[in-house]
């Protein structure tokens, strides 16, 4: 057997942190995407991704680089923003796609310019892209209690997050709530290895391909969690041995595997999601 | 008399438009209703407006406080590629009752394959919903609607693109439901299923034109066989006419305003 694949684990502490992370990831992200793909609401899960980065960055131009400060901006700019987008999109008349970007764009360069006025570019392209060298133990327990939050709620609502995916004639305001309230813990979660611009990446792309590979939503659950282990497995493998970032090797695995399940559910002629 | 649903008075806004105006009615205990109208009229809106218990933006809405409620909405509003199985599509219908916790016990399931077998969806069970054609699909949130022992139903333009035998099927059902005294309101364009089965007719376009027995509704011309799918005609006398015309132009600016 290659040591070279398994070496890195053992040798740098910052790789064993980047996989925990990503296996928790895997684990409450993925679950979380599987209803954001079944809701038809990746577009929202986009904009909201997007969102948060005005108060990371807030809080990164008056506290720095540091953990806590950067998770209790990113959740407050995200529910401002997701109280802003369903404003904007009841009382303007603008349709969802073009509120949504309205503000996700707006809020990217927002942003951008905080940043860039606290930091270097080199802390720009952390913020957008991720950096597996940023999480330390203090974004791993934040990642874990988001993973414990995601889990439980997910279980013990699964069958009103069922119903509110499907049938609209019972909708349910505090799941919906509660859905987004999840949505963004989990991208702040996220964003800590994959940065904004692809921290929907992990949480989504497993749970389409999952999608496309099963039409049953007992088996796409758990099939999209191991898609997500098995992508971050193979995508930090990637990201050591030809350095390379780690966030955009896992997503990129993600990726091509999602093309392979479209591509294999479009042989079986059977209805793409 | 025993009222299980009364409105009194009741307005919805959309933005700026009146999708509902003034409307007053008295749904009885045991009574089963269709409502009628033009397209645009305000009838799933009133529908939606009962079955999600909300509040009107003017008036009020008295809803029996033993009333549990079943809707069915159009089927345009359900996701019907969501993965998940016929037999488990009913049993959704139990949540409401078990909440999110409890199993589904065996008893039930067989209670849910009971219904599917009523509604004629036999061997199906264990096929995704997305399977379904459009009359089967309609069978299936029927027999959804069998397990979830409500006692007030809703039921939004039920034989929308269905054939006369499954309307034929499915409107037994509804005769069992009325049978069993339930209370039953349902949106429907036929007018000739409303004159055969429903007793009581209510007819409306942005207000409420008339409530009462069917064949008094066909009397005073309210629900006319002139036009079919259940068009408005005018009535006798010059002032429905008037009426008439103006509601039938403020429901075309209702829905040219919700296509924009």
């Amino acid at each position: 057997m290659d040591n070279n694949l398994i070496t890195p684990f053992f040798e740098y502490a910052f790789m064993r942190r980047a996989l925990a992370a990503c296996l928790i990831l895997s684990l409450s992200g993925t679950l979380l995407g599987v209803f954001i793909t079944l809701k038809r609401m990746t577009l929202v899960g986009d904009a909201v991704s997007h969102a948060v980065l005005p108060g990371i960055a807030a809080a990164f131009f008056l506290f720095g680089f540091a953990v806590l400060p950067m998770a209790m901006g990113g959740i407050f700019a995200g529910i401002i923003v997701a109280v802003l987008a369903v404003l904007l999109i009841r009382f303007s008349s603008l349709k969802t796609d073009a509120a949504l970007a309205v503000i996700y764009l707006s809020s990217l360069a927002i942003g951008v310019v905080l940043i860039s006025l606290g930091g270097t570019s080199v802390d720009l392209s952390h913020f957008l892209v991720g950096d597996i060298l940023a999480v330390d133990d203090t974004s791993l327990i934040l990642m874990s209690l988001t993973a414990v939050i995601t889990v439980f709620v997910l279980a013990v609502f699964y069958r009103s997050f069922i119903i509110q995916s499907f049938d609209d004639g019972q909708k349910n305001t505090t799941i919906e709530m509660l859905f987004y309230a999840l949505l963004i813990i989990n991208l702040i979660s996220s964003f800590f290895v994959f940065g904004t611009l692809m921290g929907l990446g992990i949480i989504l792309l497993p749970a389409i391909t999952a999608r496309c590979l099963s039409n049953d939503i007992d088996t796409i659950l758990p099939l999209s969690v191991m898609i997500a282990v098995v992508s971050s497995v193979i995508g930090l493998e990637i990201s050591y041995h030809f350095e390379v970032p780690a966030g955009a090797c896992i997503v990129l695995i993600a990726g091509i595997s999602c093309f392979f399940a479209v591509f294999y559910e479009m042989l079986s002629k059977k209805r793409i999601c | 008399m025993n009222s299980f649903v009364s409105l009194d008075n009741i307005s919805v806004k959309f933005r700026n438009n009146f999708a509902i105006r003034n409307i007053s009615g008295t749904f009885n205990k045991g009574s089963l209703t269709a409502i009628a109208g033009p397209n645009g009229a305000g009838k799933s809106t009133l529908l939606r407006l009962i079955a999600e218990r909300r509040c009107p933006t003017e008036g009020s809405v008295f809803i029996d406080n033993e009333a549990v409620i079943g809707y069915l909405p159009q089927a345009s509003f359900m996701d019907r590629t969501f993965p998940i199985s016929v037999l488990q599509t009913v049993c959704t219908g139990f949540w409401r009752s078990i909440g999110n916790m409890r199993a589904v016990s065996d008893a039930k399931i067989e209670l849910a394959r009971n219904a599917l077998r009523k509604v004629g969806l036999v061997g199906v069970e264990d096929r995704q919903i997305s399977e379904l054609s459009g009359g089967q699909f309609q069978r299936l949130l029927f027999a959804r609607l069998i397990v979830q022992k409500a006692n007030l139903i809703l039921l939004d333009e039920p034989f929308a693109s269905i054939d006369a035998f499954t309307t034929e099927r499915l409107m037994r059902i509804i005769l069992d439901w009325h049978s069993e005294g339930k209370t039953i309101i349902c949106v429907l364009h036929d007018l000739l299923l409303i004159q055969k089965y429903f007793p009581d007719s209510f007819v409306m376009a942005g207000t409420c034109l008339g409530q009462g027995h069917t064949h008094k509704m066909l009397e005073d011309k309210l629900l006319s066989f002139d036009l079919d799918m259940a068009e408005l005609c005018a009535g006798e006398d010059g002032k429905l006419h008037d009426k008439h015309m103006s509601y039938n132009r403020s429901v075309d600016l209702n829905r040219y305003k919700c296509n924009g």
